[in-house]
């Protein structure tokens, strides 16, 4: 497939930015606010409650990465326009503020002094014309490059890394080469292959800001360790679908970064890249959590390459998933968007598996809906960094 | 028929891609970088997905996959053996 000359039907945001959905989202700022913000999707359908346990006593770094989480989820393109509840004026005008600078429409609503009927009653009015505002845009032909994708596997085996991890590699060497704004990371999921990553920077500062962000993560690691990680990383479904060490994992994940694409550039937990190319994205290697991460990046479409058969969605990144496990596609087949296990027979080769990935993921650009979006899976996790105040 | 994937010649394991693979059986196996096929009998049953070991394995031994380090041998591990966490362990943490 010629991907370089491809299009696909997006709706382009103000800030020019394009998205493959719609949605309409109400944001709460902490957790105490997640009973409002359901209660206003329950009221207005077509808008879209991203619950979550967090935002209360949160400080320094990981309150900051709290905010650029929640900021660029509301920033996402594939989010038309956003509802932020808080609990408090302060810091849900700051997650409102930060939101608006994309130019989309936000309101933001809080409870105390109001309490959460009044509260939910006013939301749900702007709510509602969000929402009939959203459903008055259309979808307009937009050429590939304007679409950024993300990738990032889950419940791997062994098969990951023979077929669905080099089948995504294949794909995103051709989206490189076509310009695309790419993105991979799990910083720990890299360990034993991490000289085979920074090989592949493509500066010394953009190496070195690579290993800064890996050595980083060992140290976590080695602080907090009791054992060497067994069943954690690799997790128990690793080890149950054949994979022994982290080194045997880590190799197969970085297949998902192809043979051709270099590293163009680092970026911090849900950090925006500033221009196209392979970025690398420190982050968890707990497929909510990074995925999570990608859609506060800004990304559009999302690779999630399976083994096991992990289950994950996103509620405003589209998770399209391939797995080469012939036992996982055949008891799980409703969770599995592209199956490649004909590599393993060797009845495919990578340059057509990675074009049937291309297809799906076009398609999806275009509205057809993921397994994950058709099953609800909606994991809104954000990464915490230490313990609240 | 391909039971197992071996993805360089210098791997000290393979992957089984089939289900239902018994002690006693010989696999073929198909060695993905220099695209060949070779032949294992293998000595227990190895379920989808896991490693069989191509040749035989010392206690302390570097395990190569993909012909990077993967791990060191604790058990010995006899050509056609199954290959995972009980005899094998990582080196990093």
């Amino acid at each position: 497939m010629d991907i370089r000359n491809a299009s696909f039907r997006g709706y382009v945001r103000e800030n020019g930015r394009v998205g493959v959905r719609n949605h309409v989202i109400v944001l709460p700022v902490d957790d105490l606010s997640n009973a409002a913000s359901e209660a206003v999707a329950n009221n207005i359908k077509g808008a879209l409650a991203i619950p979550h346990p967090y935002g209360r006593l949160q400080f320094g770094a990981d309150l900051d990465l709290h905010f650029r989480t929640l900021i660029g989820t509301g920033c996402n393109p594939n989010v038309a326009a956003v509802i932020v509840i808080g609990i408090e004026p302060g810091w849900t005008r700051r997650v409102v503020d930060g939101i608006a600078e994309s130019g989309k429409p936000v309101e933001g609503f809080w409870i105390e002094g109001n309490g959460d009927i009044q509260t939910i009653a006013n939301a749900s009015r702007a709510a509602y014309r969000f929402v009939k505002h959203a459903s008055t845009l259309h979808r307009v032909e937009r050429p590939i490059q304007d679409l950024w994708v993300s990738t990032k596997c889950g419940e791997s085996d062994t098969t990951s890394g023979c077929g669905s991890n080099p089948t995504v590699g294949n794909a995103f060497d051709k989206l490189y080469a076509a310009g695309c704004t790419l993105v991979f990371g799990e910083t720990t999921e890299l360990t034993g292959g991490e000289h085979l990553v920074a090989a592949r920077c493509r500066t010394p500062e953009v190496r070195d800001r690579f290993q800064f962000m890996f050595d980083r993560y060992q140290a976590l690691v080695d602080r907090h360790k009791t054992n060497d990680l067994s069943e954690s990383q690799p997790t128990k479904g690793n080890i149950a679908g054949g994979l022994t060490t982290i080194e045997e994992k880590a190799l197969g994940n970085i297949q998902k970064i192809g043979r051709h694409c270099m590293v163009d550039g680092v970026l911090d937990k849900a950090e925006v890249p500033t221009g196209p190319g392979l970025w690398f994205m420190d982050s968890s290697s707990a497929a909510a959590e990074m995925v999570t991460l990608c859609a506060a990046s800004g990304y559009a479409v999302h690779f999630f390459p399976t083994g096991q058969g992990n289950v994950i969605g996103n509620p405003v990144l589209p998770v399209i998933k391939l797995c080469a496990n012939p036992r996982t596609v055949r008891t799980m087949p409703e969770h599995i968007d592209l199956d490649c296990s004909g590599l393993l027979r060797r009845e495919q080769n990578l340059d057509q598996t990675g074009d049937a990935l291309l297809d799906v993921m076009l398609r999806t650009a275009d509205g057809e809906l993921t397994a994950a979006e058709l099953l609800g899976h909606r994991e809104f996790v954000l990464t915490r960094l230490y313990e609240s105040a | 028929m391909i039971h197992f994937l071996v993805h360089d010649e210098n791997d000290s394991c393979g992957v089984v891609v089939v289900e239902g693979i018994k002690a006693g059986q010989t696999l073929t196996g198909w060695v993905m970088d220099q695209d060949r096929t070779i032949e294992i009998a293998v000595t227990q049953d190895i379920p989808i997905g896991h490693k069989l070991a191509t040749r035989d394995l010392a206690e302390g031994e570097t395990v190569i996959k993909y012909g990077v380090d993967i791990g060191r041998v604790v058990a010995p591990i006899p050509v056609g053996a199954h290959l995972h966490v009980h005899n094998v362990k990582t080196k990093r943490w």
